[in-house]
């Protein structure tokens, strides 16, 4: 103890464990508190009450009308993945490739919205789509249609308006990657004879796929649990699994099968972000940062 | 040798000829005009902004020139596009594709010709085999040092036989030993295989090193073009004759007018009066400067030559440099290499500095 300085918080490079546990206790008694504690309560529900059971989760993966709202769940969270995926990328390189003013607007454009309300942007899809709203009202008018279309309430609508809220999460991923490949690279390839789409297809393309990757992982696992989108904009007709889960535990007040289904999703959520994290993991081994 | 034989080539020259490139108002390169010959190891050399890399850049196809025409074996290249030009080139960063093997990579310009696969891998492990890595094919570059990623870099600009080879200070991230090691193994590499080579650099040793000429830059205009011995012993710019090596300048003004190679005297800022070759005409009483090499000059007694106080003496184990005072209070530099008969004077001792006329070379100096 003779005279060395403490190094207990400040100073080191690497904080001690108990330094290192002192720095996230905050956050770990939240989130045991908020997110761990419910939600083992509500596992433990749909296994346990009244008595030891599988049935809630027979339930869930045997009756027709839960399976045709699971499977519409992937249905929909694949579709608003491939869709941002064919949005972000295009403007992702451009992002890359762009520097002060204009790199600044599309940046901004693309976090607005994100720091916009979901329900605000969510109702602005409704104000669009509606019987009588701007987009059937332009169809009319431009003689495409003659009477208005059922835009609202329909599978096509919730993927286009969950793939706008979610295309940050698909942006931003594939734009850092993009941004961290040299212009050497790319004048290297056409120095040794490549054309522009195949640079495009055999350096620029293989090197974005960690961020795709990582788009592609975090806008899928968003849009499986998507609450308040799909039930304004799908309604009771494109029910998808967070609307369900929100029916039976306010309208039925089954917590058990509640539990049941919050258990499934959680299941298939665990098992795709690992197979990703095993496959982005191959992708690091492949290529190098 | 048998792999290196079946990668030379027939080599062709290049020509440039009044190259000029704006970036805004600033001319980066202005009105060059050089010959590279076939099979020729051309340095460009030059500190950085001499329009060095921009010429490399308009040979490679990514700066078109404002002005003039570039051709490589007689063919205007001028306006084609870089994927188009069949030129090799290495650049300064390891730019090894991260998500290919090394084998991959040096196979990658050979699919971009369309050849088939099997020929592509059979090339490929013959150009590694060139730069000694055989057995590294499967690796990735990043498994690899810093010198062998570079050595792929050049086994992959090479591989499909380009017209030339362009490299782009290709050394420079390499600590010093691995340079000196890589500046001769890339000039055996360049003999064997008979490739016309561009070579840009801001290291003049490695200019002198490497090249059979160096093309010397300033300010975007060419300052001299010669073999290493021509611009050492015969700058033709007070440039060329600082830039190359180590030189005392001294300022004064001619007694009479001389023409090029002729014998001047100069009359110096001090007030002595000695003699320098003149390297172009100079007209009486005009400012001159005089170049003298620190090797070149020679101790003597006070009473003889000009008159000098050693200030300081720097002992280098091959070499002692003393520091001298000029009577002008200017001070220049005298190199005695170790084992010279003669005893190093002690600091403070005064001294008579001599030299030979053609190693004095007075230039015209405009400021």
């Amino acid at each position: 103890m003779s005279g060395r300085p403490s190094r207990w918080l400040l100073g080191g490079r690497h904080y001690s464990e108990a330094a290192s546990l002192a720095l996230a206790a905050p956050f770990l008694i939240l989130a045991f508190v908020t997110f761990i504690l419910p939600l083992g309560s509500l596992l433990h529900e749909s296994l346990f009450l009244p008595q030891p059971t599988l049935a809630h989760y027979e339930r869930a993966l045997t009756e027709p009308v839960y399976l045709r709202v699971m499977l519409r769940t992937l249905r929909i969270a694949a579709s608003v993945t491939l869709l941002t995926l064919l949005l972000a990328w295009p403007l992702a390189w451009l992002m890359a490739r762009s520097s002060g003013l204009r790199l600044a607007i599309l940046v901004a454009s693309v976090l607005l919205p994100l720091w916009t309300s979901v329900l605000v942007r969510t109702y602005a899809w409704m104000v669009l789509l509606q019987k009588n709203g701007v987009v059937n009202q332009l169809l009319i008018g431009a003689g495409i249609t003659g009477e208005p279309l059922r835009l609202l309430y329909t599978e096509g609508a919730v993927v286009l308006a969950m793939s706008h809220v979610l295309l940050p999460f698909m942006v931003l991923p594939i734009f850092s990657a993009l941004r961290g490949i040299p212009e050497d690279y790319n004048r290297a390839a056409q120095m040794l004879g490549a054309s522009e789409w195949a640079t495009f297809r055999e350096v620029i393309f293989p090197l974005s796929l960690p961020g795709v990757t990582s788009g592609c992982l975090m806008v899928f696992l968003l849009a499986l649990g998507f609450f308040v989108t799909p039930a304004l904009i799908g309604g009771p007709q494109q029910m998808m699994i967070a609307t369900l889960v929100s029916q039976q535990v306010r309208e039925m007040l089954d917590w058990s099968f509640a539990g049941a289904l919050v258990g499934v999703l959680l299941a298939f959520v665990l098992l795709i972000a690992v197979a990703f994290k095993r496959a982005v993991r191959l992708d690091r081994f492949v290529g190098s940062a | 040798m048998l792999q290196s034989a079946a990668l030379s080539s027939r080599s062709v020259g290049i020509e440039i000829e009044g190259l000029v490139k704006r970036f805004g108002s600033v001319k980066a390169v202005d009105g060059v005009s050089l010959a590279v010959e076939p099979g020729e190891f051309l340095a460009l050399l030059g500190p950085s902004g001499s329009g060095k890399t921009t010429i490399l850049m308009a040979i490679a196809g990514f700066e078109y020139p404002d002005e003039g025409r570039i051709r490589v074996g007689g063919e205007d290249l001028t306006w084609v596009p870089p994927n188009r030009r069949n030129l090799g080139m290495v650049f300064q960063k390891y730019t090894l594709f991260p998500h290919m093997s090394v084998l991959e990579n040096i196979a990658f310009p050979l699919k971009m010709r369309g050849l088939g696969r099997a020929e592509r891998e059979e090339r490929a492990r013959a150009a590694l085999a060139t730069v000694r890595l055989d057995g590294y094919g499967e690796r990735k570059p990043s498994q690899l040092s810093g010198g062998q990623q570079q050595r792929v870099a050049i086994a992959r600009a090479i591989v499909y036989k380009p017209r030339v080879l362009l490299m782009d200070e290709p050394l420079s991230a390499l600590d010093k030993n691995l340079r000196e090691e890589m500046q001769i193994e890339t000039k055996h590499l360049q003999r064997e295989i008979g490739i016309t080579v561009v070579f840009v650099t801001h290291d003049q040793t490695e200019a002198l090193t490497m090249a059979d000429r160096v093309a010397v830059l300033d300010q975007g205009r060419l300052q001299q073009i010669g073999s290493p011995h021509d611009l050492y012993e015969t700058p033709r710019t007070a440039f060329v004759a600082g830039f190359i090596g180590e030189t005392n300048f001294c300022k004064g003004r001619a007694q009479g007018a001389g023409v090029a190679g002729q014998r001047i005297g100069v009359t110096l800022d001090g007030g002595d009066v000695v003699e320098a070759t003149a390297v172009e005409a100079v007209a009486q009483g005009a400012p001159v400067r005089i170049a003298i090499r620190p090797e070149r000059l020679s101790l003597g007694d006070p009473a003889t030559g000009l008159a000098a106080c050693v200030e300081e003496a720097i002992y280098a184990g091959n070499a002692t440099t003393l520091l001298l005072a000029l009577p002008s209070g200017q001070s220049i530099r005298l190199r005695v290499p170790a084992g010279a008969a003669l005893a190093s004077p002690a600091v403070g001792e005064r001294v008579g500095l001599s030299w030979r006329v053609e190693d004095a070379r007075a230039f015209g100096d405009a400021a």
